[in-house]
Parts: C-alpha cells; sequence; structure tokens
C-alpha cells in the first residue's frame, strides 16, 4: 500500500530526533513496545516550572508509519501543557498521517509513550503517574 | 539506469522479450483450442502445446507425457499432495513436509489434516536445511509421501535433493518437490534427483503468469493422482480445463531460454549477489540468513540489526526488495521462514531479501550497495535500540512494555 505524503515526509525529514538527558528531573522519557514485536519507540520531553513542555525528542525502531507517528507527535508536544499532551488520542495521529487500519497501531504506540514520558516525569517529581481509562488491548 | 530497480525476483520475474514475442501470435492469429481436433485453428494451437511441453519437460530432464499444465505452482503443489493423498489412502495417510515450505505446501497439508491426514512438519536446522536423521526417523508404515523444497523462496538455501528422495524410497514412500525457485535457475533433473512429482511455474522464470506444471513420473514407478479439477479431461485427466495456450507457448519459450543460459547466468548472478553481499556485510551488526554454501545464485537474505525491515524499505525507495518484517505483512508476524531458522524475532524483523534476476545489472548493484548502507545508517540514527546498544545496553535484559 502507498504511503501518504505526510507519513512520507516526516519519514523524509523527521522532525526532533534525538535524546535528552534521561537523569534530568525535568525530563520525562517514554519507551514503550518490545524488540520483538518490531516495534520501540523513545519519546521525551523537557518540562519547564509552568508544565508546560519546551522540548521533545524521538528515536524509533519500526516502520515507517511508526516512525512518523512519533515524529508528529514530538511536533505536537512543544508547546504544550502537561495536561493538554495528556489529552492527545491516537486517533488524531490516524487522521492527520491518514494512516491505514493496518497502522494503527502504529500510532497507538506514540500516544503510549506519551503518556509513558508524562508519567516518568510526574513519577520523578514525586507526583502520582496518571493512569490512562483507555486500554488498546 | 531506470529507477526504481527491481530486486525481488523471487517474488516473479519480469517476462524475457523473447518470451513475449513468441506468445504474441497465439492470441489474436493461432487463438485455437488445443482439444478442437477437426480444424487447422486446433490443430495449430496443439502443435504450440506440443512443442511447449518438450522444452518444459526437457528443462527438468522428464518425458514430455509426464508433464500437466496448471495454473501456476500453487495449483501444482494442491494437485501433488492431495491428489497423491486421495490417489494412495489406502496405504497411508502420513506426510512429511517442513516448517519452512512455501504456504501453499503448508496450508494445503492443513487442509489435509482435517480430512484425516497425518503431517510430520520437520524442523530445519540454523542454516536452513533439514536435518536427514531427522527425516529418516520420521517414516511411519502409513508414510506415502515427503514432500521438501528444491530451494526456498526466502533465503534461497537448498535442501539436500538427492540425499532426501534416496531415504524417501528406501522407505517405499513417493518424493514431491516444490522447485518453483530452483527450476531454470539452476540444473535440476528428475532422474539424478530421484524426483518422483515436481512442481514449478514460469512466471519465477521470465515467463507469464498464470502458468506452471506439475511432473508426475510415469516410470520406475509410475505415479498417479487424483484430479482436483474435474471437467473434460484434459492432460490425461489430471486437471481439466482448456489449456492456457498462450501461456503455455510462454513458458515453454522460458524453459528454453533457462536451459540454454543458465550455466552462465548463474555464474553471473552468484558473481553480483556475492558483491552485494560483501559489501553490505561491512556494515556493522549485519548477518546473512541461511546457508550460504547451499543456495541459489540469486539470492541475499541479509539482517541489519537494530533496524526494522519495513521502515528500511521506505528509505530504499529507489529499490523493490521484500522484508520478513511482520510490519510488511498483513498477519503482523515475523516470517515463518527467518523464525524456523531460531533467529530471534527482532532479526526476523530487521531483514531483507534482495533478489537478482537476468535483468539485473552491476550498475544496478552497485546503486543498491549505496542506497541500501545510506538506509541503514539513516535507520539506525533514528534508532533508540541502536543508540543502546552503542551505550553497551545488553537489549536482552531490558523490561520491555508490549503493547
Ligand atoms: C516456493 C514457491 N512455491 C509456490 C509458489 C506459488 O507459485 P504461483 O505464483 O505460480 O502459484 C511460489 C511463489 O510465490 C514459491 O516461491
Ligand atoms: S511498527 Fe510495525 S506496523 Fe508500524
Amino acid at each position: 500500500m502507498a504511503y501518504s505524503d505526510k507519513v512520507i515526509d516526516h519519514y523524509t525529514n523527521p522532525r526532533n530526533v534525538g535524546t535528552l538527558d534521561k537523569s534530568s528531573t525535568k525530563v520525562g522519557t517514554g519507551l514503550v513496545g518490545a524488540p520483538e514485536c518490531g516495534d520501540v519507540m523513545r519519546l521525551q520531553i523537557e518540562v519547564n516550572e509552568e508544565n508546560v513542555i519546551t522540548d521533545a525528542k524521538f528515536k524509533t525502531f519500526g516502520c515507517g508509519s511508526a516512525i512518523a507517528s512519533s515524529s508528529l507527535a514530538t511536533e505536537w508536544l512543544k508547546g504544550k501543557t502537561i495536561d493538554e499532551a495528556m489529552s492527545i488520542d491516537n486517533m488524531d495521529i490516524v487522521e492527520e498521517l491518514a494512516l491505514p487500519p493496518v497502522k494503527i497501531h502504529c500510532s497507538v504506540l506514540a500516544e503510549d509513550a506519551i503518556k509513558a514520558a508524562i508519567n516518568d516525569y510526574r513519577t520523578k517529581n514525586g507526583l502520582e503517574p496518571i493512569e490512562s481509562e483507555k486500554s488498546h488491548h | 539506469m531506470n529507477l526504481p530497480i527491481y530486486l525481488d525476483n523471487n517474488a516473479t520475474t519480469p517476462m524475457d522479450p523473447r518470451v513475449l514475442e513468441a506468445m504474441i501470435p497465439y492470441f489474436t492469429q493461432k487463438f485455437g483450442n488445443s482439444a478442437s481436433r477437426n480444424h487447422a485453428f486446433g490443430w495449430a494451437a496443439e502443435e504450440a502445446i506440443d512443442y511447449g511441453r518438450e522444452q518444459v519437460a526437457k528443462l527438468i530432464g522428464a518425458n514430455e507425457k509426464e508433464i500437466i499444465f496448471t495454473s501456476g505452482a500453487t495449483e501444482a503443489d494442491n494437485l501433488a499432495i492431495k491428489g497423491v493423498f486421495e490417489m494412495y489412502k489406502d496405504k497411508g495417510n502420513h506426510i512429511i513436509t517442513c516448517v519452512t515450505e512455501h504456504k501453499a505446501v503448508l496450508d494445503t497439508c492443513k487442509h489435509l489434516e482435517k480430512q484425516g491426514a497425518s503431517i510430520t512438519y520437520l524442523p530445519v536446522k540454523e542454516d536452513g536445511l533439514i536435518d536427514l536423521e531427522e527425516l529418516e526417523k520420521a517414516f511411519t508404515d502409513k508414510t506415502i509421501l515427503v514432500t521438501i523444497m528444491y530451494g526456498n523462496n526466502e533465503i534461497g538455501v537448498i535442501q539436500p535433493i538427492k540425499e532426501i528422495s534416496a531415504i524417501t524410497h528406501k522407505h517405499g514412500a513417493l518424493f514431491f518437490t516444490d522447485a518453483t525457485q530452483a527450476c531454470g535457475k539452476i540444473p535440476v533433473d528428475v532422474n539424478a534427483d530421484g524426483i518422483d512429482l515436481l512442481a514449478f511455474s514460469a512466471h519465477k522464470m521470465y515467463g507469464p503468469k498464470g502458468v506452471g506444471a506439475l511432473y508426475v513420473r510415469r516410470k520406475n514407478p509410475r505415479v498417479k493422482v487424483t484430479a482436483q479439477m474435474d471437467g473434460g479431461g484434459h492432460e490425461r485427466g489430471m486437471r481439466s480445463g482448456t489449456l492456457n495456450v498462450p501461456g503455455i507457448v510462454g513458458f515453454g519459450k522460458a524453459c528454453e531460454l533457462a536451459r540454454l543460459e543458465m550455466a552462465d547466468e548463474a555464474v553471473r548472478l552468484s558473481a553480483l549477489r556475492d558483491k552485494l553481499e560483501s559489501s553490505l556485510k561491512t556494515l556493522e551488526e549485519s548477518y546473512v540468513n541461511g546457508n550460504v554454501e547451499n543456495r541459489l545464485p540469486h539470492v541475499a537474505n541479509i539482517s541489519f540489526k537494530y533496524v526494522e525491515g519495513e521502515g528500511l524499505m521506505m528509505a530504499m525507495k529507489d529499490m523493490a526488495v521484500s522484508s520478513g518484517s511482520a510490519c510488511t505483512s498483513a498477519s503482523l508476524e515475523p516470517s515463518y521462514v527467518l523464525k524456523a531458522l531460531g533467529l530471534s524475532d527482532d532479526l526476523a524483523h530487521s531483514s531483507i531479501r534482495f533478489g537478482l534476476g537476468r535483468f539485473t545489472t552491476e550498475e544496478e548493484v552497485d546503486f543498491a550497495i549505496e542506497q541500501t548502507k545510506k538506509a541503514v545508517n539513516h535507520l539506525r540514527d533514528l534508532s533508540p535500540l541502536w543508540e543502546m546498544f552503542k551505550e553497551g545496553i545488553d537489549l536482552s535484559k531490558v523490561e520491555w512494555v508490549e503493547h
């Protein structure tokens, strides 16, 4: 199946590839997926005192749609507050990238990575992790 | 050089223009039905079929009376296995096959299991070859058929066919081989190899799609299969249906060309393949899958660790290859062939199959090497696993959050 232009764009020019210092208390890291499943996503956010995400970085092992989903996620995360970031839904990613049904799980992975990064940040800063009310399994 | 370049010749091959040329008259001028016995149109078609049958038979050292034309290898696989199972059911119900067979064989076996067949699926060793001792042990007094492919479509390994057929015959069973990937690429001889039934297909050897053949031995022993398609009794009753005259003409031509050119072509292709493979192996953490001594000359299957196959193929956008990655399959399961070699799932996900062919040039191979290297490096820059590997983290000790 052919990829959408947006997937190709994010894939060829991925935004915000890289690594933030995971030991910093301002940084939250989400590492989701497993090599055996063919997809691993690492998403990191840096958060300031106002709870605003000032930077986001990713690295992804996975298909083109997974790479594009995480690239898009980092774009969306920057400038958002933690609460706003928490409400990013995988279906928003599906819609934006025009992902076909077989690639929906790649967007789920991106949503999981966002939530994991936020919770990592929260626990590091003495806050309770937020339980996701949504279940994909 | 035209882009994209085609390096997926195990999936299908382009038709050789000489094949097309041979076929063309049989669409509009010599369009007759080869079963029309009473007029010139029928005779012209019959003559063409006879010539085609002779060429097809010659490629595998068979007699033309032993060739049954089908719609391809899938149908030939079905006819061989189901046909033998039904024909010889008084002798037994046990069939031996192997886990790395094509789905056309495996799913046919699964189908027969529901009808009372007992099937042994032999494992393969790390190099993709079956263990002859395991084969020896698998026979029972009910074994009627052994079905092991000649050359594997994903990794190209060539099974020890002569040894397998000898063991099979010692136990009084028949030997069928799916030689779809081997025929026309390496010498295949049904007598020297001890083959009782053999399936192959035109579109894997520069012929048209939709035509193939089943070889059924007529002497020592005389083998019979129960027809799976009933009708006008074509192909000595074993496969009814008006013959695909242009297709068979093309198949015949493709076999003729392969027989005449195969020896030189194999030398050329293995040199190109070896160049591709040795250049790509200079990339860190790249692994060749399957036995490299007993292998078809045109296939290289390589895993580039820490990058995922589909993502990688997307970066190799000017070339057509295939991958064992789950992300490329509808089932989201990585290649069962690579897993059968004992490859960990992540290496199976990271594999790329390069299939060279008659029209592959050295310039294209050089291009493929450069583009693949670039793609692997690009994807590794994006890969969290590569970063962790470089930091010396043992990935098997990480607690992954599977989703
Ligand atoms: C080993 C093997 N067997 C069978 C087939 C099916 O052949 P066909 O497309 O002619 O049905 C293929 C090709 O996909 C193959 O590689
Ligand atoms: S990561 Fe496997 S399909 Fe997207």
